[in-house]
């Protein structure tokens, strides 16, 4: 009998073309390659230079959505750039997908959106797969069991010659989140949670497991949350073992099996799961319970506070740096704090239960003077589905700008960005100085908090809007 | 990418923990789709002030740091997007090799494809190092060993594939595809279609 595997060893032995060797790397063949217009290009002059060819185009699938612009197309319906070069860079994945013959959802396509927001949705990101991508939020697809991270623009290309990578194996690292979470707490609020308690390195070399009955009750678009903000606490990839919740979110989606296919797929699907016994580098544990509504203080992930616990101090230059930067005293809760924009997008909150939590607290409700807030949908799919439910009306009738699907704010290089010194309530991922626009200040937030936030014109836990209401 | 033997430069120092890859480069300049000439926007928010000119006040714009090649940086250097621009901007800026304790993976990744020495050190020497800015160091790949002006050696960790490759000038995209048949065999197996 052979001896007990995580999820993480079974897809690892499954993909592997050859094994590492002291001298060598292992060759890890890829199952999806997906691509999009900004660490791309470079890749594709490589192959030209050496007159390759892209091995496997239908493994490959490209989207637009980095550089892309969320306005308002113009009068004659053509896409608006915040500069030439973005357009040539648009226009330069096109050829590139034209030449090679890899599908782009791009302008034309119904299915354009967040490279990881639309393998999800088309079915295209399915349990026991290899998914690279070059964009480290590609740890996002990991919630459906697949090994999935990202990589630079050299290895796009050894992917698109090849179809392979030269990967030594990483370490386990099993994170067990045990009990339940409390009502008015999202995945967001966990994930921030979880990086608070590893750290913004805790993760460093290793593929994240996330178990237990916490993860089980996630919906699968709280899962891809969790699992997309893994790379912030520098983990290599986070995963999730498939269970039904998986296969009901993907059966009949585009690019699933079908029939009797579905079936046999389901049933291999079963087998990704850890074994008993099986052993991980490293294991920490996580009490659901514990989690409340939380924010980040700092200028990186791993500096989180709890919505109604005070900043804690300082206790290196570092740490004093980053509160000065944020203008936050310790010693004080961040709610209260005055709020100038809030962005609701990006690839870990633009899906259509995130949009319903932030229309949730707009619904009958204005912004506050002064602040401005963007809402991005991760995909045109979102947004036609948001549009049916009447939730763009939720949002323009608070105030709120309703935009065409990308990343938008959460990278700000569309030109969708913050002014020096704003104070950005974010549901993105990273709130590195600048990020957001140079001298921009973001806390990370969930789609309910950064609504709440919006409405006070301060960071502002939900609940007190709701229980307001109620009162 | 040509070999990378030695490297022998002072030492510029950054002491900042978790210097992310949006520092290194900013997004906004990411729309390009070439590989040259990033090493102007390298820590451009850090480097220039609003209006332009040069940050007096950041480290790598002090006299005794330009010309450095090796940058010492504080704990988890190149955290955060996997952007290749990254080490291309550092390595157009003019650095060889950056030391820190703890180097994010996609980051150190990157870097060595590239001919960057992301060079991961122990703690204690990379607390010196933080400590004495502007040591001539004498980085030996093979022996993987630093070398401190006192004749002080201590060593650094590279995997055995990243240092021949290093060390050879080893084309890893021409090495993939020398194994082919390997590939073919594996999608023959598994009943993937090439």
């Amino acid at each position: 009998m052979s001896a007990p595997r995580t999820l993480f060893d079974k897809l690892w032995d499954a993909h592997l073309v050859k094994a590492p060797t002291p001298a060598t790397p292992g060759i890890l063949y890829i199952d999806l390659h997906l691509i999009h217009e900004v660490t791309s290009p470079q890749a594709f002059a490589e192959l030209r230079a050496r007159n390759l060819t892209v091995r496997c185009p239908e493994r490959t699938l490209a989207t637009l959505d980095h550089s892309t612009p969320t306005t308002p197309f113009d009068d004659l319906g053509q896409p608006v750039y915040a500069s030439e070069e973005a357009a040539a860079q648009v226009a330069e994945l096109e050829k590139n997908c034209a030449q090679f013959g890899i599908r782009l959802n791009g302008w034309s396509s119904d299915h354009r959106g967040i490279v990881h927001v639309i393998g999800p949705e088309l079915g295209a990101t399915r349990p026991g797969m290899t998914i690279v991508c070059g964009d480290s939020h590609t740890s996002t697809h990991g919630a459906f069991g697949a090994l999935a991270f990202g990589i630079g623009t050299t290895e796009v290309g050894h992917v698109l010659a090849t179809q392979c990578l030269l990967q030594s194996k990483p370490k386990t690292l099993a994170i067990h989140v045990d009990g339940s979470l409390p009502r008015g707490t999202s995945a967001k609020d966990l994930v921030l949670h979880i990086i608070g308690k590893i750290g913004v390195n805790g993760g460093t070399g290793h593929v994240i497991e996330y178990r237990g009955a916490a993860i089980s009750a996630l919906t699968m678009e709280q899962r891809m949350t969790v699992c997309n903000m893994s790379i912030e606490a520098g983990a290599r990839a986070g995963l999730i073992a498939p269970d039904q919740v998986t296969y009901d979110y993907l059966r009949g989606r585009p690019y699933a099996p079908q029939g009797e296919d579905w079936d046999k797929a389901v049933a291999e699907w079963n087998a990704l799961r850890s074994d008993a016994g099986a052993s991980y580098d490293r294991e920490v544990h996580i009490d659901a319970s514990q989690v409340r509504p939380t924010v980040t203080y700092g200028t990186h992930p791993g500096m989180v506070v709890a919505l109604d616990a005070a900043v804690p101090a300082a206790t290196s230059l570092q740490d004093r740096r980053a509160l000065d930067y944020m203008r936050v005293e310790a010693g004080k809760p961040l709610t209260g704090m005055a709020v100038d924009v809030v962005f609701v997008g990006s690839c870990t909150n633009s899906r259509l239960s995130d949009l319903r939590d932030a229309a949730d607290v707009l619904r009958g409700r204005k912004l506050a003077e002064r602040v401005r807030m963007l809402v991005v949908p991760g995909s045109l799919a979102i947004k036609r589905e948001a549009e049916q439910e009447g939730l763009d009306q939720v949002f323009r009738a608070a105030g709120a700008e309703w935009r065409e699907p990308g990343c938008s704010m959460c990278i700000a290089m569309n030109g969708d960005l913050a002014q020096p010194g704003q104070l950005v309530v974010s549901t993105s991922n990273r709130n590195f100085e600048g990020r957001q626009g140079p001298g921009a200040r973001t806390v990370l937030a969930s789609p309910a908090v950064a609504a709440a936030s919006a409405v006070a014109g301060c960071i502002t836990d939900p609940q007190s809007l709701l229980q307001e209401q109620a009162a | 990418m040509k070999p990378v033997s030695h490297i022998r430069s002072r030492t510029a120092v950054l002491a900042h923990e978790n210097i992310d890859t949006d520092r290194i480069i900013p997004a906004r300049f990411l729309t390009t789709t070439e590989r040259a000439g990033l090493g102007r926007f390298a820590f451009n928010d850090w480097r220039y002030l609003a209006d332009g000119r040069e940050n007096p006040s950041f480290e790598l714009n002090r006299d005794e740091a330009r010309g450095c090649e090796i940058l010492v940086a504080g704990r988890n250097f190149g955290c955060g997007s996997s952007r290749e621009h990254a080490p291309w901007a550092l390595l157009d800026y003019g650095l060889r090799a950056v030391l820190s304790s703890e180097i994010a993976d996609i980051f150190r990744n990157n870097s060595l494809k590239n001919g960057l020495l992301a060079l991961v050190i122990s703690e204690s020497e990379h607390r010196y190092l933080l400590a004495h800015p502007g040591l001539e160091l004498a980085i030996d790949v093979a022996a993987q060993t630093i070398e401190l002006p006192d004749g002080g050696r201590f060593g650094f960790q590279l995997d055995a594939f990243a240092k021949h490759c290093l060390l050879a000038g080893v084309d890893q995209l021409g090495f993939l595809l020398a194994h082919n048949d390997s590939i073919e065999q594996y999608e023959r197996l598994r009943g993937v279609a090439a």
